[in-house]
Parts: C-alpha cells; structure tokens; sequence
C-alpha cells in the first residue's frame, strides 16, 4: 500500500474488534491447548520429526477441508467429499495401471472429479434439492461404482509423477513433502479468492441471506453451481496428493473424510448455517484434527477413539456455533 | 381522470413525470390484484402511496420495478415506454428499490451490503487480471455515503447484524440513495420502527429528495405520510382512488377516500 490511512480512534477501535472478534482465535487457542497437552505428555511430539509428519499427515484432510469450506459458507454441506477424492485415486491409478501416460491420467481423474462437483451442483441449484440429500446421494452411487470399477480391491500405483507430491524437502529441520506446499499454495488462492474478489463477497452473501443475494442481481444458481465446480476440483487435487502419500488406490480408503472436513470446518469456526467463518479457520481446524490424530497415536491409544474423540469435537463445535447465534 | 383538484407547490406541478404507469392490470386467476391502475411519479417530490390491505399497493410497486409482469397496460420511464424483464433491469434504469426485508447479508460490513452486486474492483492489473477488489475505495464511499445523508453509525466496518432496527434501515436506504440516479422506491420503510428511528429514516427520505431524486414511499403510517409527503397517491380496490396533497386534505379525507367513504 502506497498510502498510509491516519488512525482515527474509530479505526483503532475496530482494529481491537477485529482481533477479538476474529473467529480464528478461538480454534487457535483450541489447538495451542491441545499441542500443549500432548507436549507434556510425551516428548517425542514437539520433535520436528514429528512436527513433520503431522503436517503430512493434515495434507488430504486440509486440502479436502477447503472444498468442505467453499461448500459450508453456502450452506450446503458436502458428504461425497471423500468418495469423490478416492474416485480420482482410483482413476488415474486405474489409467496408469493400463498404461495411459501419468499427467493425461491425473489430469482426466481431476476433470472427472471436478464433473462429479459440478453434476452436485446442478442437482442442489437447478432442482433445488438439499446439498444434503444430493451429496449423501452420490457418496452412495460412488461407492458402488468405485468397488465396480476396482473390482472390489485396493491396488498399488506405482508411478514418479503420480507419486511426485510426496517427494519431500528439507526446511530447517523440518521435512516437507510438495503435497505440503500445495496444500498451503491452495490455502493462499483460495482465501485470496474468497476475501478480496467479488466472487467471495458474493459467496458470504449466498450463505447469509440467498433472497437479499438475488435481489441485488448476483446470479445465486450460477454461483453455487461454480462453487461445487471449484469444489469438486480441489478434491481432484487431494487426490493426487493422496497418492503421493500412499501409492495405493483403494476403494475403501477416506473412510473417516466427512467426519475429518466437516469437524475441520466447524471447529475453524464456520458455522453450518453458511456465510460465517473463513479458511483460516479451516487451515486451524484441519490441523487440530491431524495434531489429535497423531497426539493419540502417539500415546498408543486405538485408532477408533480417535474417531470417537473427533465425533465428540465435532458436536460441540456445533453446539457452540448453535448457542452463540442464538444469542445474537 | 386523475382527480388532482388542488392547487400544489409549483416546483412540483412544473416538474416532468418521472415514472408513469397507464392502466395496468394484474390478475392472478380470478383474482383481480390491479384494476387498471394510474401512476405519475413526478422529478424531486416524495410521493406516498395509502391504502387498505390488498388495495394493490406492493403489487403495483411490483409491477413498476420489473418485480412482476402486469397481464396489461403501459409504464413509461421518462415518457418513453419500458418493459423490465426484472428487478434489475430497473436497477439498470436507475430505480432503486428499499425492500421490506431490507435485502442485506447480516454477517458482512456495511461497506459490503452498500456496495453488493456491484463491487468496486481495484484499478489497474490487481483488477483487471486478478480480480481483486477495492475495499478502501468502497469503505471511503461507504462512509461519504452515510455522512452525506447527515446518518450516524458507531462504524462503518460493523457487521449489518450488530445494528439496531434503524441502522440497518438507514443502511438499506443510504444503499437505494447512492445507487438510484433518477428515483427510489420504498417499500413500509418505517414498519417496525421506534418513534426515534423513524425520524431518523424519514429524515434520510428528505435528504434523498434534496438530491434531486424522486421518492415512492408506501406507508400504513398515516401522520408519516402527512409529516413527509408532497403528494399521496390513494389506492383503492386496485385502482387509483385520488391523488391528494396533505395541504388541502386532512388525514380523515384521506381515510375516507381509502375506505369508500368519500371521494376525493
Ligand atoms: N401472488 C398472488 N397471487 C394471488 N393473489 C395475489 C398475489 N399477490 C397479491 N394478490 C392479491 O392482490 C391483491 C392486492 O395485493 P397487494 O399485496 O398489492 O396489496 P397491498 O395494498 O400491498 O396490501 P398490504 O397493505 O396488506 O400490503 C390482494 O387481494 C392480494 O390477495
Ligand atoms: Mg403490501
């Protein structure tokens, strides 16, 4: 910025709201208390060995948390999330495993990915079905048609460039795969687009009052048809980084996504009732998430109460967005 | 035909007719909503339109902002004939419309609601290639915006949802004001509001007539309408009943007028 604003008191006043009334505060102090816990409880966790992998480990759930956001600031909700990323893995694993050349494979798996978005998309604008309904309806059609397309197993993809996100690099004692990278890079464009264009301003007001949208022309169908179109590609982009992590396609893998997005988001601080919340938040959420997953993993405790802990973090999340609107 | 049978200020009996509607009918099924219905808006006044409950107010209103398709009849912006495929065709026309439901996104800044649908992007590449928008320039507008309609706010940078009733109706106005470029519509802008509000907002009404525009105010509130008004438009059983001005006719005569009771 060339220009420098004079702080009026107005100015500083709202600088102090801003600080404490920025949703991300909280998720972060959830996230601080729960690395603090784990710290004093085992040592090995600060190491930056650890540290690394926990970010490795947030890599697809962070990524999917993004598309899971896009959709939740419109109010929808995404419950095909995983099985449209393990329908990509599955694809250009499939298409390599023929013998296609690796980048037309992953290039096709994200384009049907991104189709999957936007046929969601179609059906909750252009029918005006519930994105619940929708979406709960293709995770059922996708996981029939993937056990088809697989013939019912999980098969290992053996590929550099389909592997090539989880070729890693050396930070400061940190050990940081691309898939890292790009998850963060996904971050920056995305918040980009949803704080500082149009199409972000307009997505807030589609999830916060869709009638007030329409009313002042912005084109509600066409949006959220855009919406679940970016969506559906973001979650094309987990799954190559997906398989940079674990070179295996597998029909059932991604089991625990919608819990793991979805509590994500709402622990970061965007509320399912649409246009509240932000990316940052998610970016927090998801790696609250991936710091519980590898804190009890560490303590050797079975995975399942994980999933149990999650289940509970995710329900008073909501309970907590709950009780602040009615307050308002 | 129009009953116009008092003498008026003469700024507003010599100024042109805005918005004009000429026998517009609108039916739903056997219901008849608008019965052939007369509408002159002239330049720079405030013009109230009264009436009993299904007197075909919001329909009419609807019908002169694209919001609806009249079965038949004619509306005439500026003398010249217009059909508005929708609210914003008008929007495009320079009518602005104040919606009972005010039309904002509680959870963004008021800079933000002023500006949604049409944001402003920053100059240069950062706009043009990257979209990027120019959310000083609009806070700057936003804020002159308010201060030229003399309306306070704690904070421009608030959230819609943080304001009391006649902020956010001050806002949904200073919105109609700062876009309308020939008049602005308003639809019980002061429903729902405390005795201090709704100075407030009929003050704002005033200043929007100070700027040249013309103003359509529906309202319930008879002692509104005779406190603001230049001219109130009488509807009755979808059609226009009398226009009257609040210097020759007290608010009984209006009544009357409304309920059959009396003609103009
Ligand atoms: N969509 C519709 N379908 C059928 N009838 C309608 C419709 N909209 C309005 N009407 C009828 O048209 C008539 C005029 O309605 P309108 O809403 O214009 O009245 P109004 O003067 O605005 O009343 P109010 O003061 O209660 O707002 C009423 O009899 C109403 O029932
Ligand atoms: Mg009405």
């Amino acid at each position: 910025m060339s220009t420098v604003i004079p702080s009026s008191p107005d100015r500083k006043a709202s600088l102090k709201a801003r600080i404490f009334g920025t949703p991300s505060v909280g998720p972060f102090l959830v996230l601080l208390a729960f690395c603090i816990i784990f710290a004093l409880t085992n040592p090995r966790f600060l190491a930056t060995h650890n540290l690394s992998i926990i970010l490795q480990q947030t890599v697809i759930i962070g990524v999917l948390a993004i598309g899971q956001t896009l959709v939740i600031l419109t109010a929808g909700i995404d419950l095909a999330v995983g099985a449209i990323c393990v329908l990509g893995t599955i694809i250009a694993g499939k298409m390599v495993n023929l013998g296609y050349d690796p980048v037309l494979s992953m290039g096709f798996a994200i384009l049907v990915c991104t189709a999957a978005g936007l046929s969601a998309g179609s059906l909750i604008s252009a029918l005006k079905l519930p994105p619940f309904i929708v979406t709960l309806g293709i995770l059922g059609i996708l996981t029939a048609a993937l056990r088809l397309i697989s013939s019912g197993g999980a098969f290992a993809v053996r590929d550099p460039f389909l592997a090539w996100t989880g070729n890693t690099m050396k930070l400061g004692g940190f050990v940081l795969t691309y898939g890292v990278l790009i998850m963060f890079l996904l971050y920056g464009v995305v918040w980009y687009l949803l704080n500082e264009t149009k199409w972000g301003r307009h997505v807030y007001a589609i999830g916060n009052n869709p009638e007030a949208a329409r009313l002042v022309g912005i084109p509600v169908r066409r949006h959220l048809l855009s919406v679940y179109l970016g969506a559906g590609l973001i979650y094309g982009i987990g799954a190559w980084l997906a398989l940079g992590r674990i070179p295996n396609a597998d029909p059932n893998a991604m089991q625990t996504a919608n819990l793991d997005s979805i509590t994500a988001v709402v622990i970061g601080g965007t509320s399912l009732f649409g246009g509240r919340g932000g990316l940052i938040g998610t970016l927090i959420g998801a790696l609250i998430v991936g710091v519980l997953r590898n804190g009890l993993t560490l303590a050797g405790i079975d995975p399942l109460w994980q999933d149990l802990v999650t289940g509970i973090l995710v329900i008073v999340a909501v309970a907590l967005d709950q009780m602040s609107r009615r307050k308002n | 035909m129009s009953d116009v049978n008092s003498p008026m200020a003469p700024a507003t009996l010599s100024a042109p007719v805005v918005l004009e509607a000429r026998n517009v009918i609108k039916t739903y099924g056997h219901v008849t909503a608008l019965a052939g219905v007369d509408f002159e808006l002239r330049a720079g006044e405030i013009l109230a339109v009264v009436g009993d409950n299904g007197a075909g107010k919001s329909t009419l209103i609807k019908a002169l902002t694209g919001a609806l398709h009249p079965t038949s009849g004619e509306i005439l912006l500026d003398g010249i004939p217009v059909h508005f495929k929708g609210p914003l065709d008008a929007r495009h026309a320079g009518i602005e419309t104040v919606y009972q439901d005010l039309a904002m996104a509680p959870a963004l800044d008021i800079a933000s609601n002023l500006f949604l649908g049409r944001e402003l992007r920053a100059p240069g590449i950062l706009g043009s290639v990257f979209r990027r928008l120019d959310k000083k320039r609009m806070r700057q507008e936003a804020q002159r915006a308010m201060s030229d309609l003399k309306f306070r706010l704690p904070s421009i940078d608030n959230a819609v949802e943080a304001l009391s009733g006649g902020q956010r109706q001050g806002v949904a106005v200073a919105r109609a004001a700062l876009f309308a470029r020939k008049l602005v519509i308003m639809d019980e802008p002061t429903a729902a509001l405390g005795v201090r509000e709704t100075g407030q907002v009929l003050e704002l009404i005033r200043s929007i007539r100070e700027r040249g525009l013309a103003v359509v105010l529906i309202s319930h509130n008879m002692p509104n309408v005779f406190d603001i008004a230049d001219r109130i438009h009488i509807m009755r059983l979808g059609r226009r009943a009398a226009v009257v001005t609040p210097k020759t006719h007290s608010m009984n005569d209006v009544v009357a007028i409304m309920t059959g009771a009396a003609t103009a």
